[in-house]
C-alpha cells in the first residue's frame, strides 16, 4: 500500500486497502474558512444536527474575505463565529489572530503524521507535507464531517515521483511543482494521490514541501504525500507531540525529478500547467505584483524576496504586494528587518489573508492587467477583470519581475 | 426521471472559476449565484439557456475551487444535467451531494454538438442526441453511489435521514 491507503486504512478500521474500494474513515480534522463555512452552517442546520462530533476536532479560519470586504463577507463572518461559539470550537481563528489556512494549521500544530483531514477548501492536500493524509470537499462534506466525524472516500490509486539531485539557488519547491504538473497537466494526477520519496527530499525545506503539496490539487490529485524525514521532525518538535505513525511505502511505478535541473519556472496564462522556464517569457510587461498565498506565503518565501529586492526600488508602475501567511510569520518578517526592505522597496505590506489570490480583494485586477503572482491558479478572472491576467511563480522570480517591470529571472536582477 | 433540453457545448477544464467568480462567493444565495453562472467565459448563457437545458464539456470539468457554490449555480441557472467526458473530483463529489445530476460519458462529449437537442434518462443512463439521431450511454455510478442517490444524498447515506429528517 502507498502511505495514503496505508492512513485511509487505519482511519477505516482495516488492514487493507485497495484502489478504488469504498471505505468510510474517520477523520481527526475538518476545517472550514469564511466562504466555505456559512454554507457547512445552513446544510447543518437544515439536517437538523445540534451536536458536532469533538469541538477540538474541527478548525474554522477566518481568511479569504478578511477583515472582511464588504457588508456581506461580514455576515458570513459574523455567522461563522457565532457557530464556534455555539458548539465551542475551539480552533476558531478570527483576525487578529488568525492567518491563511493552510499555513496556520501546521504552524498551530493542528496537523500530525499519519492524520486524516479533510477541508472545505481545495488546498487542503497543503498537509500531506507533513506525512498526513490530506483532501479538499465541498461545504455539505464538512457539515456532514463536523457531526458524525467519518466520511466515505474512494481510495486513490498512486502517481510516484521520485526526486534526485539538489535544486540551484534560485529554484525552490514552487518551480518543482509548476514544471510537474506542466509536464502531467490539470487532470495529470486526477484521483490520484502524488507520493514524492528520494534523496532530493532532503534537499527541500519544510516551506518547499508545503508549496508542492499544496499544488498537488491543480493537477487534479486527490491528496499529496511526502515521508517523515529528519526536518518534518524538527518542524514538528514543539508543535505537537512526539508520538506519531511514520510510513514508509514502495513504488512500482515511478517518474523521477532531477531537481538540479528545474528552472526558475512561470505558468502562463490560463492555466497552473502552462508552464515555461522564466528565460523563455522574459520581457513580458506587468502591473502588479503578489508575494503571499497559502502556497508561498511563509516565512522562507518572504526571505527569499526580501533578497531579492534588499537595497532595490520595485519598477514605476509595478504595485507589489507582500502577504506573509500567519500573524507569526508577520512578527518574524518583522523582526528580521524584512519589512523595512520590502516597504522601502515600495512594496505594500499586508495582514494575513488569502485576499487577490481569488479575486477577493487586497489587489484586484483591472481589464487587460498582467500581474505576476506566488499563488497557485491563474484561471480567467482568477484575480480581477476577465481579461486580466496572472503568471505564477516563486517568490525570487516575482520580486526580480517587481525591480524590473517585467518577468524576468532572478537570475538576471542577483547574478547567479 | 429525464432531463431534456438544448446542449451548451463547451470545452476542456471548465473550472469553477468561470463557473461561478469569487466576487460573488459572498453570497450562498442559489438564486443570486445562478444569475452569474458562466458569465466570464460566456456572457450571453444566461440569456440563452431556459429551464432543463443541458451542459455539455469535455475533459476535467469543474476544475479548481472545491467551492460548492459552483454546481449550485449550475443548477440555479436551471441546466437539468451536466454531461462531460470527466469530472474533477472534488466537484464530482459536490454536485452529487447538492443533487445536480452529472454524468460521465467521453462519447457524448465529443458528438454532441452546440445546440443539440438531447434527452437523457438516469435510471440507465442513456443520452439520446435527438438532433443527430445519436444515442449514448454514460458511465454508471458505482453501487454505493447510486444508493446514495436514491436515498437523497450525503446525509441519507450517513445514515441519519430517518432520525434527523
Amino acid at each position: 500500500m502507498t502511505i495514503t491507503q496505508q492512513i485511509l486504512a487505519a482511519h477505516a478500521g482495516r488492514d487493507f486497502v485497495e484502489p478504488g474500494e469504498l471505505i468510510e474513515a474517520k477523520i481527526d480534522l475538518a476545517l472550514g474558512n469564511d466562504v466555505t463555512t456559512p454554507v457547512a452552517i445552513d446544510v447543518f442546520e437544515q439536517a437538523g444536527f445540534s451536536t458536532v462530533f469533538d469541538p477540538e476536532k474541527i478548525a474554522i479560519v477566518l481568511d479569504h474575505f478578511t477583515p472582511n470586504k464588504d457588508i456581506r463577507s461580514a455576515e458570513l463572518s459574523a455567522r461563522c463565529r457565532a457557530f464556534a461559539k455555539q458548539y465551542h470550537i475551539t480552533h476558531f481563528y478570527d483576525v487578529g489572530c488568525m492567518g491563511i489556512e493552510h499555513a496556520l494549521l501546521p504552524e498551530q500544530g493542528l496537523v500530525i503524521p499519519g492524520a486524516c483531514i479533510i477541508g472545505a477548501d481545495s488546498h487542503t492536500c497543503t498537509y500531506g507535507a507533513l506525512g498526513a493524509f490530506s483532501t479538499g470537499v465541498g461545504s455539505t462534506d464538512l457539515a456532514g464531517a463536523m457531526y458524525a466525524g467519518k466520511t466515505w472516500f474512494k481510495v486513490p490509486d498512486v502517481l510516484a515521483f521520485e526526486l534526485v539531485g539538489t535544486p540551484g539557488k534560485w529554484a525552490s519547491g514552487k518551480d518543482v511543482i509548476l514544471h510537474l504538473i506542466g509536464e502531467i497537466g490539470v487532470d495529470g494526477a486526477l484521483y490520484r494521490s502524488m507520493e514524492f520519496f528520494g534523496e532530493g527530499i532532503s534537499k527541500l525545506s519544510m516551506d518547499d514541501r508545503f508549496t508542492i503539496a499544496n499544488m498537488a490539487i491543480e493537477a487534479g490529485a486527490k491528496n499529496a504525500m511526502f515521508p517523515v524525514d529528519d526536518a518534518t521532525r524538527s518542524y514538528l518538535a514543539g508543535r505537537i507531540a512526539p508520538d506519531y505513525p511514520v510510513y514508509d511505502a514502495r513504488y512500482s511505478s515511478v517518474r523521477k525529478i532531477d531537481l538540479g535541473k528545474i528552472r526558475p519556472t512561470v505558468a502562463l496564462p490560463h492555466l497552473p500547467s502552462n508552464a515555461h522556464p522564466v528565460d523563455e517569457v522574459r520581457g513580458i510587461q506587468i502591473d502588479q505584483v503578489v508575494i503571499g498565498s497559502c502556497t508561498n506565503g511563509r516565512i522562507s518565501d518572504l526571505r527569499i524576496a526580501a533578497e531579492v529586492l534588499r537595497g532595490k526600488r520595485v519598477a514605476k508602475g509595478v504595485r507589489v504586494i507582500v502577504i506573509p501567511a500567519t500573524q507569526e510569520i508577520y512578527l518574524q518578517m518583522v523582526r528580521e528587518g524584512l519589512c523595512e526592505v520590502f516597504v522601502e522597496a515600495g512594496a505594500a505590506v499586508s495582514t494575513p489573508t488569502c485576499g487577490p489570490c481569488l479575486g477577493g480583494h487586497m489587489g484586484i485586477l483591472a481589464a487587460g492587467e498582467r500581474a505576476v503572482a506566488t499563488t497557485n491558479r491563474n484561471f480567467v478572472g482568477r484575480m480581477g477583470h476577465p481579461t486580466s491576467e496572472v503568471y505564477l511563480a516563486s517568490p525570487a522570480v516575482a520580486a526580480a519581475s517587481a525591480v524590473a517591470g517585467e518577468l524576468i529571472s532572478p537570475e538576471e536582477v542577483c547574478g547567479r | 426521471m429525464n432531463a431534456e433540453g438544448r446542449a451548451f457545448k463547451y470545452g476542456e477544464n471548465i473550472d469553477t472559476d468561470v463557473i461561478i467568480p469569487a466576487r460573488y462567493l459572498n453570497t450562498s444565495d442559489p438564486a443570486e449565484l445562478g444569475r452569474h453562472c458562466l458569465e466570464d467565459l460566456d456572457p450571453t448563457f444566461l440569456s440563452r439557456a431556459k429551464p432543463g437545458d443541458l451542459l455539455v464539456a469535455t475533459e476535467n470539468f469543474g476544475c479548481g475551487s472545491s467551492r460548492e457554490h459552483a454546481p449550485v449555480a449550475i443548477s440555479a441557472a436551471g441546466i437539468s444535467c451536466v454531461i462531460a467526458a470527466s469530472f474533477a473530483r472534488i466537484f464530482y463529489r459536490n454536485a452529487i451531494n447538492i443533487g445536480l445530476p452529472i454524468l460521465e460519458c467521453p462519447e457524448a462529449a465529443e458528438r454532441i454538438c452546440d445546440g443539440d437537442q438531447i434527452k437523457v434518462t438516469f435510471d440507465t443512463g442513456t443520452i439520446e442526441n435527438q438532433t443527430q439521431g445519436e444515442t449514448y450511454r454514460a458511465n454508471a455510478f458505482p453501487p454505493f453511489l447510486q444508493r446514495m442517490i436514491q436515498a437523497g444524498g450525503l446525509l441519507a447515506a450517513l445514515g441519519l435521514q430517518e432520525e434527523h429528517i
